[in-house]
């Protein structure tokens, strides 16, 4: 605790950020997620190209020398964070942080390098075959490990649909990489529309062991659990701005509805959650980045983030009135992320619990 | 341009020609004073040498270390966080002079007489009268929740000089001599059974001309100086993991298993990723400040500290359980500093109380937020073009 966690965003970050708001103007308005979402393509893997080839932005977490940009999870929260504001349909989260932690985790396998460049390089998709649910440490379903081959299902797996390998937990310890195709992935109906989960089920699908699943499964999870946070920054970022915008716009009783004084303070402590899950959100992704109090930094993050951005869309969604209950207008694609983040990676409740021992105030 | 080596050198050569063992406290502060090592970022002559604000860390850091004596920052907060940043930017080259060096050293305690009892939220409708006679201003007048009065050897004040223009326009800022005769500071008792504040009383009391602090009328501007400097103060402590109210509670839970409960353990967890999310901003605010981007996240801080105090300091008295049901000393007292954490749990319950009204009400500061930083409209006014002596009051 000697030193204090970096809060602020560099000039490089500043300028990242700009690049990637850029893109998703042009290529990830509302009403495409809302219309996309209800086809059998949820996922846009134009604009994930876009990002993740063209901009190189799935490497930012592997070092150059395996393939990658060598940048920190300080610049991946940003990128989270625009990713948030537009609940782009993209599995950045999953592929470019979960599976690339899982992977940088398996340093001594020559297969699991190459998937590792294979993702940084956007040649590849990857999903780890772990409910979103799960929190670092928490119960992970394993599959079956017989004469070199894997069986059995894994449910609420997300992005799954896309993914090009699977990194999956068998019951020998090992953590396997499995070929989609070799594996029977079925869509599941989401929650969440704009990162929908998907079943996974191998029936003696070959895989190859490239590590041990404990480790590179917590070590994963963490670090989605941590960059989550900035996710959800951008959420209630959005909802936020959104909704004070509308209601400065909006009318009745002859006046702006954003005047009245009930209102304004729902906004002005909304602002105050936001302005707290910023500097929270910070804090985790640097922690992240330097390796320094990461497991409480990540811990307070998500304890915090989770219930700050569902507040955030629900009050969106109650201040829009009637026209914010409706199918057409994009707060619900926010609100049911929000609410779908609220248990991936583990609820606020699992990392409050995880503080309990971190910080000893142990339960009774 | 002062770097940080170049201070911490500055500092130790002080400190050898100062050694804080053989010197005098006072004699200490002040040569520390005119040594530029008070607060860094004031002018040179005015105890700083114009360096960033950010440099004061390491200037106060060669000092604990040396085992230097400190100002008693507690004691005299209002004339380090209100009084001086006005006198800075208002004040003449002779007030400046005349002012500061006692203040910081603290031979010279400040109080702030802002609010009356007609005048709370809407400080700027207040009614103390100043008028002008010769060289003087002849003041009379109530303030109300001085806290320091009867300590104070200097206060800041408002009045109103102007009765005939809107209410914002017909106020003047002065510096008041509290061992004037015609102020009577009267100690007022608070939920707690201390009086740590006060009411005082106004009889012609004289002030020379020379001890306006800006323009005749132009005292409601000069105000928001001292108010901003306020909320910063009361909110923007540095502090550090488990720092403020959530360090008792946390203590107790550790040392008195017995007490624990599993609704309190939900409850205490949830406050403390609350307190250290809020710390994280204060921080967060700070490293803003260094780099030169302040932002406006500082309106906010005093609102979430105040609920925090609250909810932390209402959890611990339940916590106690039995022990929660004692109080420690309802003795009528008048303490000289002030400390939100200092006593027993319920007092911090019943101090904190005052953490949401004292320094701008939650109430007002969601408006600012609003209004300022979120841009909604404002409040329907219906006293921005009526002269002030024709207010409903």
């Amino acid at each position: 605790m000697s030193t204090q966690p970096d809060l602020l965003y560099s000039e490089e970050e500043e300028a990242l950020r700009g690049a990637v708001r850029d893109l998703l103007t042009d290529h990830c308005d509302a009403a495409g997620v809302l219309a996309r979402a209800e086809t059998d393509t949820p996922h846009d893997l134009s604009l994930w190209k876009a990002l993740a080839d063209g901009m190189g932005l799935a490497g930012l977490l592997v070092p150059e020398d395996r393939g990658g940009q060598g940048a920190t999870h300080r610049e991946a929260a940003v990128v989270l964070e625009e990713l948030g504001r537009a609940v782009a349909p993209v599995p950045y989260l999953t592929s470019a942080v979960v599976a690339t932690e899982a992977l940088l985790a398996c340093d001594g396998d020559t297969v699991g390098q190459e998937l590792l460049g294979d993702l940084a390089s956007a040649r590849k998709t990857g999903a780890l075959a772990v409910g979103l649910h799960t929190a670092a440490g928490g119960a992970f379903t394993s599959v079956r490990a017989e004469n070199g081959t894997l069986s059995g299902t894994v449910t609420g797996v997300a992005d799954a649909a896309v993914a090009d390998v699977l990194l999956v937990p068998a019951d020998d310890g090992g953590l396997y990489a499995v070929d989609a195709d070799a594996a029977a992935i079925t869509p599941q109906t989401s929650l969440d529309l704009t990162r929908p989960l998907a079943e996974v089920r191998l029936d003696a699908a070959p895989g190859r062991r490239i590590g041990d699943a404990g480790p590179a499964v917590r070590r994963a999870l963490r670090a989605g659990a941590g960059l989550l946070a900035s996710e959800q920054l951008g959420l209630a970022d959005w909802t936020l701005t959104e909704t004070v915008r509308y209601l400065k716009d909006r009318k009745q009783f002859n006046r702006p509805v954003g005047g009245f004084q009930a209102l304004k303070h729902r906004l002005a402590r909304l602002w105050l959650e936001v302005v707290n899950l910023r500097a929270a959100a910070r804090a985790a992704a640097d922690a992240l980045a330097t390796g320094a109090d990461t497991d409480v930094s990540v811990a307070v993050a998500q304890a915090y983030a989770a219930p700050a951005a569902v507040h955030a869309a629900e009050e969106a969604l109650q201040l829009h009135g009637g026209i914010g209950m409706t199918w057409e207008h994009p707060v619900h694609l926010y609100l049911k992320r929000a609410k779908a983040d609220s248990i991936a990676y583990g609820t606020a409740g699992a990392h409050r619990e995880a503080l309990a021992e971190l910080v000893d105030l142990r339960a009774p | 341009m002062t770097d940080a080596s170049e201070l911490r050198r500055r500092t130790r050569e002080f400190l050898a020609a100062h050694p804080p063992a053989a010197t005098g406290r006072l004699d200490f502060l002040r040569a520390r004073f005119d040594a530029g090592l008070a607060w860094v970022h004031f002018p040179e002559g005015l105890g700083g040498l114009g360096a960033p604000r950010a440099l004061q860390a390491v200037v106060d850091a060669e000092l604990e270390a040396a085992g230097a004596p400190d100002n008693d920052p507690r004691r005299i907060g209002i004339g380090l966080g209100m009084a001086a940043p006005t006198i800075l930017q208002y004040g003449t080259e002779e007030q400046k002079r005349r002012f500061l060096k006692p203040l910081w050293t603290g031979e010279e305690v400040w109080c702030q007489l802002f609010s009356e009892p007609g005048a709370g939220s809407d400080l700027a409708a207040l009614g103390t009268r100043a008028v002008r006679e010769g060289d003087d201003w002849v003041v009379n007048g109530q303030k109300v929740w001085t806290s320091s009065a009867h300590v104070a050897r200097w206060a800041i004040l408002i009045a109103r000089t102007d009765p005939d223009v809107p209410k914002h326009k017909g106020i003047t800022y002065f510096l008041c001599d509290m061992t004037d005769p015609g102020v009577e500071v009267r100690p007022l008792r608070q939920i707690t059974g201390e009086a740590e504040f006060n009411e005082v009383f106004l009889t012609d009391v004289r002030i020379p001309d020379s001890h306006r602090l800006g323009e005749v009328g132009d005292g409601w501007r000069v105000a928001q100086t001292t108010l901003n400097n306020e909320r910063v103060a009361i909110g923007g402590m540095r502090l550090p993991r488990e720092g403020g109210m959530i360090g008792p509670v946390s203590r107790t839970w550790r040392e008195r298993p017995e007490l624990r409960t599993h609704e309190l353990h939900q409850r205490l967890l949830k406050l403390w990723v609350d307190a250290e999310v809020a710390r994280l901003t204060g921080e967060r605010l700070r490293q803003q400040l260094v780099a030169g981007q302040p932002g406006p996240e500082g309106a906010g801080m005093k609102l979430g500290f105040a609920r925090l105090n609250q909810e932390i300091s209402g959890l611990e008295v339940e916590l106690l359980g039995a022990e929660g049901l004692l109080y420690d000393d309802w003795t009528m007292r008048r303490p000289e500093k002030v400390d939100f954490t200092g006593r027993e749990a319920g007092y911090r319950y019943l101090r904190a109380k005052g953490n949401s009204i004292e320094g701008g009400t939650s109430e007002v500061l969601l408006n600012i937020v609003a209004e300022r930083v979120l841009g909604l409209p404002a409040e329907p006014r219906t006293d921005k073009d009526v002269a002030w002596k024709d207010l409903a009051r």
